[in-house]
């Protein structure tokens, strides 16, 4: 159904964006964290993390995952693997 | 049966708070409870035009908080169920002429002598809010399905939550099916989805309502209404029964009524 929306050039229905959007402002009125905050956030992460193991910055993920009335702060931090020296 | 004092607040106003506490009163005084009703809105009262008492009033819950009056004298029989009150608010006054241990005292007193007490919450979140829920056993929160009533309803949740007011019930109101299923207005599950509270009732949008508000008479009073039942049924919940909640996808159309009718009916 979507894609034939989109294939048609119908906007997505409005609900659908009605719940879309509250469920990013609810997380941000019931934690008080905004984007502008999580991206500060997850600059922060990276450059504490890179101190001591090498991350890609890039493949970095800081999000909030919400169960019922509960949020909770996922980090998502793939770690570069380091090519093994040769004993000796 | 111990006394039950239930708040009902939206933050939102114009959700539908004072239509669902003088029909929820109504409905439960005619399963023969003695009901007290309180408008909390200080300054901007309206539950006594909702009900119809609006010519009774001598005194109001101001005067009983500072000793004008005694409490029953407050009290405002309602016209048609002789066991149904209303104590209304003040006009003249603003929020902070009570204070929340003012209601808690009042609403202990009226344990006494009564099966339910229903207060209804003004609009916001502030001192007034705060009168309204601080003598409540449960809190019920209202809401439509459209985003602003929505974000408030979590608002009012979250300061309820860290107030340690866990007894919640959540009516969603004005639910138009056709909307819904156009996909242009939130549906019961995407709001539950939401806001995460417990269900206690789904009223559909209905006319009555405003023709009801215009004589004076809550619909529960004549009964036939869809968003009537609505009320009922949260009135049966609210006294521990369980009743499926109401079928918004029942057509009204020739076509299904005559289905119906051949069907049986109902």
């Amino acid at each position: 159904m979507d894609f034939l929306n989109r294939v048609l050039g119908h906007p997505p229905k409005s609900a659908k964006n009605a719940k879309e959007r509250l469920q990013l402002v609810l997380i941000n009125d019931r934690t008080d964290i905004t984007p502008a905050v999580l991206e500060i956030l997850q600059a922060e992460i990276i450059e504490v993390i890179s101190r001591h193991v090498d991350v890609d910055p890039d493949s970095v993920r800081i999000d909030i995952e919400h169960e019922g009335r509960s949020q909770r702060l996922i980090a998502d931090i793939p770690l570069r693997s380091v090519p093994r020296r040769r004993a000796g | 049966m111990t006394t039950k004092v239930v708040t009902i607040a939206s933050g939102k106003g114009g959700v539908g708070k004072t239509t669902a506490v003088a029909n929820l009163a109504v409905a439960l005084a005619q399963d023969g409870r003695k009901v007290v009703c309180i408008d909390g809105d200080i300054g901007l009262r309206n539950l006594d035009v909702v009900m119809g008492l609006e010519n009774r009033i001598v005194y109001d819950l101001v005067d009983v908080v500072e000793g004008r009056c005694r409490l029953r004298q407050a009290m405002i029989r309602d016209k048609r169920l002789p066991e149904l009150f209303l104590i209304p608010a003040a006009q003249t006054r603003d929020k902070n002429a009570v204070s929340p241990s003012d209601m808690v005292r009042l609403c202990d007193e009226l344990r006494q002598e009564c099966d339910w007490i229903i207060i209804d919450s003004p609009a916001g979140i502030e001192r007034g809010f705060r009168n309204t829920i601080a003598p409540a056993d449960k809190v019920i929160i209202i809401t439509n399905p459209e985003v602003s009533a929505v974000r408030d309803a979590d608002r009012v949740i979250g300061l309820l939550e860290a107030d340690g007011k866990t007894d919640q019930g959540l009516i969603i109101n004005r639910v138009n099916q056709a909307m819904v299923k156009r996909g242009d207005m939130l549906s019961v599950d995407d709001v539950l989805d939401l806001l995460a509270i417990e269900l206690l009732g789904i009223v559909p949008e209905d006319e009555n309502v405003i023709v009801g508000s215009n004589r004076g008479t809550p619909i529960v009073l004549d009964g036939k209404s869809k968003a009537s039942q609505a009320f009922m049924n949260i009135s049966q919940r609210l006294q521990g029964h369980k009743v499926p909640f109401i079928d918004l996808e029942e057509q009204t159309g020739l076509w299904n009524k005559l289905t119906k009718f051949a069907r049986g009916g109902e």
